[in-house]
C-alpha cells in the first residue's frame, strides 16, 4: 500500500486545528495530539442478531471494520466517541439503543436498512468505519432514507448526539426537524481518494451471506 | 532552516487537493492497468463466445449483456484486427467523418475502446470529442439547489439560470421529503425564465420517476450503472433492471440518460484491479446495450479518486470521447468539485468547453458552491463572469450568456411570484411577500429566511397524496395570473406525446422545437465545418457588460 502518509497527516492536522469539541454534559476530551485515542471501545460480538419487539429500542449497526480493524473516522474521531454520542442522544430521548455488527455489506444504506429491519421500532442507524451515517427506516426503499449524513468529515461529537436524538424521535412516531444539512463543497478533493482508500479497507473484511451479529459495547 | 520557497508553495491551493500514488491491485489507476484484459472478440453463429479475453461461460452479468445488446457484431471481427494505434489516428483524421467512424466504434470492445484511448493525448480527445459528440450545437446543464431546499430560492435561482442559457436544470435534495417541491420549484422557475427548458430532480429512482410521471420533471439522468458486477449487486440492481427503468421513462415520454463514471468502482472497494477508464468503457457499453440515448459520465461524483491518481483529467476526457464513439449524447461532467485550485480547475473543464459537448457541465451549479447539495461543482454562480469571459477571449460557445443585473432581477422576481401563487392554488404552505423579495436579491440562502420545514414537509407529502400533476400547476398557474408560463407547462407536457425530445442529444428551444442529433447531426470536417458561432451569438457572447466601448470617450 502506497498511501502518502504526509498528506494524510497534513489533513489531520489541519482538521484537528479547526476541530471544535464541544464542552456539554458528555463533553469529549480536548484532544491536542495529531494522534488520537483510540482504546477505551470492547466490542464482543454475539449471537445472530434477532428481529427486536420492544418498539423503544433503535438499532445501530456499525460496518464491518467498525472499533475492530479501523478505529477512527475520516477526520480521526474515535469510534468509542462516535459510538458513545448516538447512544447517548437515544437515551435522551428515553430510548433504548441496540448494537449490532453488519458484515455482509460495506454499504451504508444496506447497513442502515438493515439495522431498521431488525430494530423493534422499525428505525435504525448504519454507521461506516470512516463515519459516514444514515437514519433508515424499515419500510423505506434501502436507497432511500430518512436522514443522510454524506460528507463523514463533517460529522463532529454534536452531529453524532444530534443523530441519535434524532432517530429516537422518529422511533417515538415524532417527526423532528431534520439535524441540520451541512456541505462543504471542497471536502471531496481533500478527502474523497482517502475515503476510498478507506472503504477499500472495509471492503476487505465484508464475508458475503454473514448474517448481523449483537455487540456488547463496554465503554471505558 | 526551513525554505520559505517551500513554505510559500505549501499554503498554495493545489497543495490542499489530495493526491495518492497508483495502487493497480485495487484498481487506484487511471488508465492502461496492469490487469486490464487484452482485447479480443470471438463470434461463433452469431453469438459472443469470447470477450475481452473471458470465454462465454465465464462471463459475469456485465460481459453476458454487453455481448448480447453491446456491440454490432457484423464487423467486430474486421474493427478488432485494426491495430488501436491505427483506429486513434481515425479518430484525429477530419477527413474521416463522424458518421463513417461510428461504424468502427461501434463494433469495438470495452478493452478494445479503452486501449485506443490509451494511444491518444488530451490534444488529440478533445479532436476526437469536436468530431464524434453527436449534436452540433454545444449546450449546458446546470444545478439548482439550496441548503434549506427553499423552494422561492429554487425558482428564482433556476429563472436566472434560464435566462443565462442553460438548457437544462437539474435538482436535488437535501431532505429527501422535500423532492416535491424541489421538483415542482423548478418546474416553474425555468418555465419563466426560458420556454423549452428541460429539468430533473435528481433523488432515489422510484420517487424520480413517480415525479416525472406526475410531470412534475422532464428528464432524468441519475441512473446510475457501474463497471463490475459487485458494485451493480450493491446498488440493488442489474442492467436489466437499469434497462427496464430506462424503458420506464420512455414510455411515459421523458428524456432519459445513464450515470456513470471513473472511480465509481474503487470508491465502492470492487474494481477487481482493473484501471478506471476499463471498468468505465464497460459502463458506456451496458447504456448503449440498454438502448439508452445518452451518458452522464466524466466520472461525476468520484471526481477526487481520478483527480488524485496520475493521468486520471485525462482518463476523464477520454470517457467523454468513448461515449461519444458509441453514438450517445455526453453530459460531460466538471459537474463536481475536484480541486481547491483555480489553476487546475479551469485546466480540467478546457478539455470539454474547447471542443464542446453535448453539454459541457452536467450541473454548472448555479447557485453559490455552499448551496450546492451535490456537494459543489466545479464551476459555481460566482464563476459566471470569468465563464463569459473564457467564452469571449477563446471565442467558443460554451452555452452561457452574458447578462445584466437589470434583466436577472426582473426574471427571478417574476418566477418568485409565479411560484407565490402556484403555491397558493395548490394549497402549500404560504410563500410570503418577505420571501419573494428576498429570493428576487438573494445570491443563496444565507439571503433567505428560514421556512417551517416541518411544515413544508407535511406538505410536499400531501402533494403526492392528493396526486397533484403537472396539470394542476398550469391551472394554479392560469388562475393565478401567468398565463404565459401556464401555456409554456403546457407546451411541456405536449412533448410527452410526441416524443421528439427523445431522440438522441435533444434540448427544446423557446419555441418548443427539438433540436437533437437527428436535426442537428455534427458535421464536424475540420476548418469551417461543423458548429460555427453565428453572428448574432457572437454578439452576445462578445458584449459583457463591463467591456468599455470607445464612444464612451470624448
Amino acid at each position: 500500500m502506497t498511501i502518502n502518509e504526509n498528506l494524510v497527516r497534513s489533513v489531520i492536522e489541519e482538521v484537528l486545528k479547526n476541530y471544535q469539541f464541544e464542552n456539554n454534559g458528555n463533553a469529549v476530551a480536548q484532544t491536542s495530539t495529531p494522534v488520537p485515542e483510540t482504546g477505551g471501545l470492547t466490542l464482543t460480538e454475539g449471537a445472530i442478531a434477532e428481529e427486536g419487539r420492544k418498539s423503544d429500542e433503535v438499532v445501530i449497526a456499525v460496518a464491518p471494520a467498525f472499533g475492530k480493524f479501523q478505529k477512527t473516522t475520516i477526520i480521526k474521531m474515535p469510534h468509542r466517541e462516535v459510538l458513545r454520542q448516538v447512544i447517548a442522544g437515544i437515551e435522551e430521548e428515553g430510548l433504548k439503543a441496540r448494537v449490532i455488527r453488519v458484515t455482509h455489506t460495506s454499504d451504508v444504506a444496506m447497513i442502515a436498512h438493515r439495522a431498521a429491519k431488525l430494530s423493534g421500532s422499525g428505525i435504525g442507524i448504519g454507521i461506516q468505519s470512516k463515519g459516514t451515517t444514515v437514519i433508515h427506516q424499515k419500510d423505506l426503499m434501502q436507497l432511500s432514507n430518512l436522514e443522510l449524513f454524506p460528507q463523514a468529515p463533517l460529522l463532529d461529537a454534536k452531529v453524532f448526539r444530534a443523530i441519535g436524538k434524532n432517530a429516537a424521535k422518529y422511533a417515538k412516531g415524532e417527526s423532528p426537524a431534520p439535524v441540520p444539512t451541512m456541505n462543504d463543497q471542497m471536502a471531496r478533493p481533500k478527502y474523497q481518494a482517502i475515503a476510498a482508500l478507506l472503504h477499500i479497507k472495509e471492503t476487505e473484511h465484508v464475508v458475503p451471506h454473514a448474517k448481523p451479529v449483537t455487540l456488547d459495547v463496554k465503554f471505558s | 532552516m526551513k525554505s520559505k520557497r517551500f513554505q510559500v508553495l505549501a499554503e498554495r491551493d493545489v497543495n490542499k487537493d489530495g493526491f495518492i500514488k497508483e495502487w493497480p491491485e485495487v484498481g487506484l489507476i487511471a488508465m492502461d492497468g496492469p490487469n486490464d484484459p487484452t482485447p479480443s472478440i470471438k463470434i461463433q453463429n452469431g453469438k459472443v463466445v469470447e470477450l475481452d479475453g473471458k470465454k462465454r461461460e465465464d462471463f459475469d452479468l456485465i460481459d453476458s449483456f454487453i455481448a448480447e445488446y453491446g456491440i454490432e457484431l457484423s464487423r467486430a471481427e474486421e474493427v478488432m484486427a485494426i491495430p488501436s494505434v491505427d483506429l486513434a489516428k481515425m479518430l484525429v483524421d477530419v477527413n474521416v467523418p463522424r458518421s463513417e467512424m461510428v461504424k468502427y466504434t461501434i463494433a469495438m470492445t470495452p478493452a478494445k475502446a479503452a486501449q485506443v484511448l490509451g494511444k491518444m493525448n488530451v490534444l488529440e480527445m478533445m479532436m476526437a470529442l469536436t468530431k464524434m459528440r453527436p449534436r452540433k450545437t454545444p449546450s449546458n446543464q446546470c444545478h439548482v439547489t439550496n441548503v434549506k431546499d427553499h423552494p422561492v430560492q429554487i425558482a428564482a435561482d433556476s429563472a436566472e439560470a434560464s435566462l443565462r442559457g442553460f438548457d437544462e436544470h437539474e435538482t436535488t435534495v437535501g431532505v429527501v421529503r422535500y423532492a416535491p417541491f424541489n421538483a415542482l420549484s423548478l418546474l416553474v422557475g425555468s418555465q419563466v425564465g426560458r420556454p423549452g427548458v428541460l429539468t430533473q430532480c435528481a433523488v432515489e429512482e422510484a420517487t424520480e420517476l413517480q415525479l416525472g410521471m406526475r410531470g412534475l420533471t422532464a428528464y432524468a439522468e441519475t441512473v446510475s450503472v457501474y463497471g463490475t458486477e459487485q458494485v451493480f449487486v450493491d446498488g440493488d440492481d442489474t442492467p436489466w433492471s437499469k434497462a427496464f427503468l430506462a424503458s420506464a421513462y420512455a414510455s411515459r415520454g421523458l428524456k432519459m440518460r445513464f450515470t456513470s463514471g471513473t472511480g465509481s468502482e474503487v470508491q465502492m472497494g470492487y474494481a477487481e484491479g482493473k484501471s478506471m477508464l476499463y471498468l468505465e468503457a464497460r459502463c458506456v457499453f451496458i447504456t448503449k446495450a440498454a438502448g439508452v440515448q445518452g451518458l452522464q459520465n466524466g466520472s461525476i461524483s468520484c471526481i477526487g479518486v481520478p483527480g488524485a491518481v496520475p493521468s486520471g483529467i485525462r482518463a476523464v476526457l477520454a470517457e467523454n470521447v468513448i461515449t461519444t464513439m458509441l453514438d450517445m449524447e455526453v453530459a460531460s461532467g466538471n459537474d463536481q468539485t475536484f480541486s481547491h485550485s483555480p489553476i487546475r480547475r479551469t485546466a480540467r473543464t478546457l478539455m470539454q468547453m474547447i471542443p464542446g459537448t453535448d453539454f459541457i457541465f452536467s450541473g454548472y451549479s448555479a447557485v453559490p458552491n455552499y448551496d450546492n447539495m451535490f456537494a459543489g461543482s466545479n464551476f459555481d454562480a460566482e464563476d459566471y463572469d470569468d465563464y463569459n469571459v473564457l467564452q469571449r477571449d477563446l471565442k467558443v460557445d460554451g452555452g452561457l450568456r452574458p447578462v445584466t443585473e437589470d434583466e436577472v432581477v426582473k426574471i427571478r422576481n417574476r418566477a418568485a411570484k409565479a411560484l407565490q401563487v402556484v403555491f397558493k392554488n395548490l394549497d402549500l404552505p404560504e410563500i410570503t411577500d418577505a420571501e419573494v423579495e428576498a429570493a428576487t436579491y438573494a445570491h443563496g440562502s444565507k439571503d433567505m429566511p428560514d421556512r417551517n420545514v416541518v411544515e413544508d414537509l407535511k406538505a410536499a407529502q400531501e402533494m403526492m397524496e392528493r396526486k397533484i400533476t403537472g396539470v394542476d400547476v398550469i391551472k394554479a398557474l392560469h388562475n393565478g395570473g401567468f398565463e404565459d408560463v401556464a401555456g409554456n407547462l403546457l407546451n411541456m407536457m405536449k412533448m410527452r406525446v410526441s416524443g421528439d425530445h427523445l431522440h438522441t442529444s435533444a434540448i427544446i428551444d423557446e419555441n418548443f422545437h427539438v433540436i437533437s442529433a437527428v436535426n442537428d447531426c455534427n458535421d464536424y470536417n475540420g476548418p469551417g465545418t461543423g458548429y460555427q458561432i453565428s453572428p448574432e451569438r457572437w454578439d452576445q457572447i462578445k458584449n459583457i457588460p463591463n467591456a468599455i466601448d470607445a464612444t464612451d470617450f470624448e
